[in-house]
């Protein structure tokens, strides 16, 4: 019969439908302000913490919604933002630097929901507000680094099968030796490769004198880079998980770089610092007997020594010999010096390092030994228009202090300015130096008040560009304008659902998407109800006219949705971050008002006309 | 409620030649502000930091200006965004140095001169490499959507009426990309997204025409092409013109209250909408026909080659 469905057809929508608004759901329950504790070792946070944590905030009266713990972290939900901040206060003074506590946003769905997996949709940056960086590993320096260590390993083996060389070292990209003889070189050559397959072995001709040319192998040079990005993202999770975000993104994109995504920073200077810097610590003693502003004036500096500047730019003189640099460096924590009450930043050193600082300190209690920061800054020129990087070293001392007695593996350093540097230094110095310098090459810093400004306007524009769709539909379509009105209201919870179900992020141009695919979805009405009035008009009967309608209109539908199908997968694939939210939502909101606004609207129109006598039709 | 007529019938084809004169003229305006002075491209494109704060305060941009010259930034610009409490700076690429640290030098001048804190609302910092890779990737985008496009409307249709289709497609993003050169406005990412969809929709619209070309083709077996298309462009006036009008709607909606992030992206779907419905009444169809589209292209095809005839 014309214009029926059977039932498993209105079951099939019913059950969509069902489906999409269950998971649109969790959308509609708000967040709640919440403190996020996890321990700053990537230990789970024990019992005992979480008891701690209870009865600190008990004894202040600060009241909580609930404590949860989830993937080894700490929850605690309040019922407003004021009782957050005030237990974030407390807490970060009763558990010390070990942990990290962190303000959040944790949405409030219900139980029920949750067991079935709904969650709300994943806010994009520009929403929630947060950092994005972007960040280029510096290859360059990978491979170098490399190349060095191989110098040392090839004078190693050379020395230890006697073959003699007069010198081994790194040129540009290849390591040079050079022999004394045909005979050396030739032994050196065998020996080498026979221990070091990776290098790739050549004789320079044209040169005087036997030379030895290595270089890397194709497969080392890739396994270098890979290496490189991956401890780059390792060291980068470890310093991240310290700044306590809560939904930290780390990813490799193309061969060198590396995407970070922090939302909810606020403080972006500081976690720059922590994340762009790639830092070490040298510990020099202080020249006490030659005299520093001498060294400045004549600019005579002692052999042995060198001027460094500290952070008021005053000179001091150090000897030039390292007594131990943050390789040997196991752990460092901040907290207060016991008996000063200053700021203090406890380090371990590892066996080696621990040796040598406990002779050298022996050896020189009373004198002051100096501890440099060494900071490797990236700056990008523009020279002849093309980016031209440089990576600076800047070396400051930070500190200054007198060796009151002999160190141990564990030991001290205090004068530092504020508890917030102690835990920067800290931070830094635990999290090691990275493999090859990264450098940031985008940032998109949205603030927090512009994220929630660009929700409520988002939020405005669908629901006023839907009622203004809705409105204009049922004046001009009547009864079939009203079909389609509801089609899209589930069109736009299928796509909510979606969203939801994916978890694919939602940014501000995704939320533009979705006003747009809110103006085209109603296309697909349009074009059969003008088919339908069309059909009436040359005569066909009300039923007749309804079948012709939708039957006609379906192929320039779908041809129509392909297209615009094709812009959006071009726009995924070539999109970054916004982009890719406007592709999503647009390519999501095409595919289910094909469903909506045919399936859907040919269900009621089914079920209202179908099987009856009609005269008219109210289009 | 009806817009048109059941029995309109406007002779969209006569004008053909005039409405052709009014599209080559746009395009070659488009062509040279293109040439000459190309796109007003932004921070994506061209590299450099934006940074835009709030002041607890109104505050004027002259001292503004001298805060950042003697912090070293003689060439930020700056200027009010909205209100006379929010700045936007923007620092060019040219600089010295265009490290990410940069913004945090704006942010601690700006700061130190106002002695309060400043909310921090957006900072954006691209460099001059990923620019140029985003400005590459984007045209390469813009081409391959153009080709899929192609592909897949010369396998629905008669090449004369795809190449007509596209060519039509062309012509609304080179007239949308045109209307952001001369008018400079600043063209960035999610623009050019909106430049996206509108070869989408652009195409949508001649789609709908065409497809009904194809069936009058078919059913109108006494009318010539001019007729044909005359009566396809008039009886899906209506359903261009509404879609048209509430795509329009809701776009202009957006423009108007989905915030500064948008703007540029409405603005392009905006003008690509009125370009596109343009071009799929008078671009579209007048070009298919200039290329020699005729009844005999669109007939169904018979199988002449039955099973019966394989056989040897």
């Amino acid at each position: 019969m014309i214009n029926r469905y059977p039932l498993w057809k209105y079951l099939l929508i019913l059950g969509v439908l069902l489906v999409g608004t269950l998971y649109a759901l969790p959308n509609l329950y708000g967040q709640d302000p919440a403190v996020q504790i996890s321990s700053t070792r990537g230990e789970p946070v024990t019992a005992q913490i979480r008891d701690k944590a209870v009865a600190v905030l008990e004894k202040a009266n600060v009241r909580y919604k609930s404590v949860t713990e989830h993937d080894g972290r700490l929850l605690i939900r309040f019922h407003d933002s004021e009782a957050q901040l005030r237990a974030r206060d407390l807490l970060e003074v009763a558990l010390g630097s070990d942990y990290v506590v962190a303000l959040n946003l944790a949405p409030s769905t219900p139980a029920w929901l949750r067991a079935i997996n709904a969650r709300p949709m994943y806010l994009g940056l520009d929403l929630r507000g947060g950092v994005h960086f972007l960040m280029s590993v510096d290859m360059r320096t990978a491979i170098k680094q490399a190349l060095e260590r191989h110098v040392g390993d090839l004078r190693t083996l050379l020395r230890d099968k006697r073959i003699r060389y007069l010198d081994v070292s790194r040129a540009k990209d290849a390591i040079e030796m050079r022999f004394r003889d045909a005979r050396d070189l030739d032994r050196a050559r065998a020996l080498i490769a026979q221990k070091e397959p990776n290098l790739v072995l050549s004789t320079p001709s044209g040169q005087g004198g036997f030379f030895l040319r290595a270089v890397l192998s194709p497969q080392d040079l890739t396994k270098i880079r890979d290496f490189a990005v991956q401890q780059n993202i390792t060291t980068l999770r470890n310093r991240i998980n310290e700044l306590g975000v809560t939904e930290p993104i780390i990813q490799q994109q193309g061969r060198d770089r590396i995407v970070v995504e922090l939302p909810g920073v606020q403080d972006t200077a500081r976690a720059k610092e922590i994340i762009g810097a790639t830092a070490t610590l040298e510990f020099h003693l202080v020249d006490e007997e030659h005299s520093v502003a001498d060294a400045v004036s004549t600019g005579h500096v002692p052999p042995g020594d060198r001027i460094y500047y500290d952070r008021q730019h005053r000179p001091i003189l150090l000897l030039r010999r390292v007594i131990i640099t943050g390789d040997q460096i196991t752990d460092a924590s901040s907290g207060l010096d016991q008996q000063s009450g200053q700021p203090a930043v406890f380090i371990t050193l590892d066996g080696r390092g621990a040796r040598i600082m406990e002779d050298t300190t022996a050896k020189n209690i009373g004198r002051r030994m100096a501890v440099v920061f060494i900071e490797n800054k990236v700056t990008t020129h523009m020279k002849n228009g093309k980016p031209v990087r440089v990576t600076r070293r800047v070396e400051q001392v930070i500190n200054v202090a007198v060796i009151r007695d002999r160190f141990g593996r564990r030991f001290q350093i205090t004068g530092l300015d504020s508890p917030q540097e102690a835990r920067n230094l800290a931070l830094l110095l635990r999290a090691g130096a990275l493999a090859a310098p990264m450098q940031i090459i985008e940032e998109r810093t949205i603030g927090p008040s512009l994220g929630q400004a660009n929700i409520r306007q988002g939020f405005e524009a669908v629901v006023v560009g839907f009622v203004v769709v809705l409105v204009f539909m049922a004046v001009y379509y009547r009864a079939f304008g009203l079909m389609a009105d509801l089609a899209l209201f589930f069109n736009l919870v299928l796509v909510v659902a979606l969203l939801s179900l994916l978890q694919a992020t939602l940014t501000m141009p995704g939320i533009a998407g979705i006003v747009l695919t809110v103006g085209m979805a109603v296309d697909a009405n349009v074009l059969i109800y003008e088919r339908i009035r069309e059909e009436l008009r040359n005569g066909n009967t009300p039923q007749a006219s309804i079948h012709a309608g939708y039957e006609k209109a379906f192929s320039t539908i779908a041809d129509a949705n392909i297209t615009t199908l094709i812009a959006a997968v071009v726009l995924f694939g070539f999109g970054t971050g916004p982009v890719k939210g406007f592709a999503v939502t647009l390519s999501l909101g095409i595919l289910t008002s094909m469903f909506t606004a045919i399936m859907g609207t040919r269900a009621i129109t089914n079920l209202l006309y179908g099987g009856r006598r009609v005269k008219r039709l109210s289009i | 409620m009806e817009f048109f007529k059941s029995t309109l019938n406007i002779d969209f084809m006569g004008k053909r030649v005039w409405m052709a004169g009014f599209s080559v003229v746009t395009i070659i305006i488009s062509l040279v502000s293109l040439s000459t002075q190309w796109l007003n491209l932004g921070l994506d494109f061209t590299g450099g930091t934006l940074i835009e704060v709030r002041y607890p305060h109104s505050v004027e941009l002259p001292g503004v200006r001298r805060t950042l010259a003697t912090a070293g930034f003689p060439q930020a610009v700056v200027q009010h965004l909205g209100s006379a409490r929010d700045v936007l700076v923007r620092v060019p690429p040219h600089g010295k140095e265009s490290s990410a640290d940069l913004s945090n030098q704006v942010l601690a001048a700006l700061q130190k001169e106002a002695g309060a804190k400043l909310d921090l609302k957006r900072v954006e910092f691209v460099g001059p490499q990923v620019g140029s890779e985003l400005a590459e990737k984007g045209g390469l985008a813009m081409l391959y959507a153009l080709l899929g496009i192609l592909v897949y409307v010369a396998l629905r249709f008669e090449w004369r009426l795809s190449l007509g289709a596209v060519l039509a497609t062309v012509h609304d993003t080179i007239f949308t990309l045109g209307f952001f050169s001369v008018f400079r406005i600043p063209f960035n990412l999610t623009v050019l997204a909106a430049v996206l969809a509108v070869i989408g929709y652009s195409l949508n619209d001649t789609i709908v025409v065409f497809d009904r070309i194809r069936e009058n083709f078919r059913r109108m077996r006494k009318a010539d092409t001019v007729e044909v298309m005359n009566s396809a462009i008039n009886q899906t006036l209506s359903r261009t013109i509404m879609t048209s009008l509430l795509t329009m709607l809701v776009v202009v909606t957006l423009f108007f209250l989905g915030g500064e992030v948008v703007h540029g992206f409405s603005i392009a779907l905006i003008v690509g909408i009125c370009i596109g419905t343009f071009s799929s009444i008078y671009v579209a169809s007048p070009l298919a026909m200039w290329l020699g589209v005729s009844r005999a292209d669109l007939m169904p095809v018979r199988k002449e080659m039955t099973e019966a005839d394989r056989r040897p």
